[in-house]
């Protein structure tokens, strides 16, 4: 009887398992993984015996790694939020301005602020929250058009401006010491990570991503057209404002200390789906473990592949938009709203 | 008027896009236990009215009643206990199971950090089969029919277990095996104490199940009633504008037209 097994069938639960297993394994040998002693993996025992090795692993490797599980599990799980809210299966936290304005953020300290890593991470999260401020505002006025399409009219705009900004500051930069400064920036990457850039962005992403986490079977409701979620004992703006908060302060925290990381957002989502099917009760954790999973194997291919760090911007958009590309051949992509 | 659980008063309403008022100072009373059937040309503001009922829009003067209370003084949760919505059509734009599409109905349930538990499971599967689905409770909503999609936003709403049931032109895609089956779910409804509200611009469905019509015309010419009283030749020619006789058949309305 197929009632019976719909009924006692726990959603994925196994899956789930084993994914945090396979980004548990991917965290061990990224922690061992690098160029010393020798380029490869590291001997754990020679922790005990080089004291180099153990500040290499617990002061750089580790507050490193923990970073880029955030970043990925936060981007990954913004993400997901976003197309379910927005119902849409094209859209990603860069959205509302959040990105572009985290990146006018960041250039306006390299430039004017002098180049100090706190001021930095500060003035871009704080552009970030502002984009989507400014666009939710812009959102608000319009008078044509439902919701989610005037937010994403909105975005675009403030985007666009913000770009523009970033434009006049990399014109106006000086060549030889912020304009790489800045370009690096937007390219992203975690080299310069730390204890406290890490204890810096924690608090911020635990909280939202966990109230995300807790109210997930909601997403699902949510991305249902406004008037069938109203009839459904929800209040849809305010519902997707608690949302739209959570999953923007997350992406404006972590990328004001790792620059902008492109496609985590967009393409994580959709592979969890395609895994994990669409009922956000497994796609939503099951996009947080693999987002995981994909920023610390970009970021240790970053770090490792050659003598010089590669900006992890540039893996995780070849690797993602290489995966898009597939996806987009092999199956259609439902875009209805 | 102890009896009514719907109670429109003087409701008014204008769509402040294009200023077109579709409801002038309209009163009308619901029974519970009743199928109303709302009834009239397209785009006359059948949905309005439906939607004004769930809350969904606001009157721009006069009041509703729900039960007891006025409508503005429940909570959001609470109303989706009371009044459940099957929509005319709906984006959807994730690959969802049937069964997780019908178990979104148990949302006004749940609190906001639950997720569904067996018993929700038990209403979902229920539904589905109520409406015939069953069978395809694993299938993606996103490869339905047409017609089943129509069903299957019946049973989401049959999962939502509400008082008063308001359905906008639910029967606008189904064959006749469906239509007949829709209508037996909707007498059982009926017999359960469910009051229900539906849109239609085919008389005959309304003439099929309900035992009140509201008749909506141009220029805010509404008139309401039993299905009887309503459903004459006169009144239909009236509001569509075309010559139709209504005729008895084996004790059901039929409408004829030339």
């Amino acid at each position: 009887m197929p009632n019976k097994k719909i009924i006692a069938a726990p959603p994925e639960k196994g899956k789930i398992f084993i994914l945090s297993l396979i980004l548990f394994a991917v965290f061990i040998i990224a922690l061992f993984i690098g160029r010393y002693p020798a380029k490869g993996l590291m001997d754990p025992r020679i922790l005990f015996t080089d004291p180099l090795a153990w500040k290499l692993v617990f002061n750089l490797r580790l507050p490193r790694l923990l970073t880029s599980l955030i970043l990925g599990v936060s981007l990954a799980g913004s993400g997901m939020v976003f197309q379910m809210i927005f119902s849409n299966p094209l859209v990603e936290p860069g959205f509302l301005g959040v990105s572009q304005g985290a990146a006018f953020g960041a250039a306006f300290a390299i430039i004017f602020l002098g180049s100090s890593a706190w001021l930095i991470q500060g003035s871009a999260a704080f552009f970030a929250i502002t984009g989507l401020g400014f666009s939710y505002y812009i959102a608000r006025r319009v008078r044509f058009g439902g919701w989610v399409l005037r937010l994403i009219l909105s975005g675009i705009a403030v985007s666009a401006l913000f770009s523009a900004g970033v434009g006049i500051m990399k014109y106006a930069a000086d060549p030889m010491s912020q304009l790489p400064e800045i370009t690096f920036w937007l390219l992203g990457g975690l080299w310069s990570i730390t204890w406290r850039e890490f204890f810096t962005i924690l608090p911020v992403t635990i909280i939202s991503m966990t109230v995300v986490f807790l109210m997930r079977w909601r997403l699902n409701v949510l991305s249902l057209d406004d008037e069938t979620a109203f009839s459904l004992g929800i209040s849809p703006g305010t519902a997707r404002l608690i949302f739209l908060i959570s999953a923007t302060a997350a992406t404006a925290a972590v990328i004001s200390v790792s620059g902008i990381v492109n496609w985590v957002g967009l393409i994580v989502p959709h592979i969890a789906r395609r895994l994990f099917r669409s009922d956000t009760r497994q796609s939503l954790p099951a996009a947080m473990l693999l987002g995981g999973i994909f920023t610390i194997f970009c970021d240790t291919l970053a770090r490792t592949v050659f003598a010089g760090e590669i900006p992890l911007g540039i893996f995780t958009s070849l690797f993602g938009a290489g995966v898009f590309i597939i996806l987009l051949l092999n199956r259609n992509i439902r875009i209805q709203k | 008027m102890s009896n009514s659980l719907i109670e429109l008063d003087n409701v008014s309403f204008t769509y402040s896009s294009d200023n077109n008022q579709v409801l002038r100072t309209l009163s009308l009373s619901v029974k519970k236990g009743d199928i109303t059937a709302i009834l009239g040309p397209n785009g006359i503001g059948k949905t309005t009215l439906l939607y004004l009922i769930l809350g969904w829009i606001k009157a721009d003067s006069g009041s509703i009643i729900i039960g007891e209370k006025n409508q503005e003084d429940y909570k959001r949760r609470e109303m989706g206990r009371i009044i459940g919505l099957v929509p005319q059509d709906e984006h959807i734009s994730f690959e969802y199971s049937l069964l997780e599409y019908v178990l979104l109905g148990r949302s006004p349930h749940l609190h906001a950090l639950e997720s569904p538990g067996k018993k929700d499971y038990k209403a979902a599967v229920d539904a589905l089969k109520k409406v015939g689905l069953e069978k395809l409770s694993d299938r993606p909503v996103t490869h339905l029919s047409g017609g089943e999609k129509q069903l299957v936003l019946v049973a989401r709403s049959l999962a939502q277990e509400p008082k008063i049931l308001l359905l906008d032109e639910p029967m606008s895609n189904l064959d006749l095996a469906n239509k007949i089956r829709l209508i037996a779910v909707l007498n059982s409804l009926k017999n359960e104490g469910v009051t229900i509200l539906f849109t239609s611009h085919e008389p005959e469905v309304a003439a099929s199940i309900s035992n009140y019509i509201i008749l909506m015309g141009s220029d805010n010419n509404i008139v309401h009633g039993t299905t009887n009283k309503i459903l004459t030749s006169e009144s239909l020619s009236r509001i569509y504008g075309v010559n139709v006789k209504v005729a008895d058949y084996d004790g059901n309305k039929i409408v004829i037209w030339h």
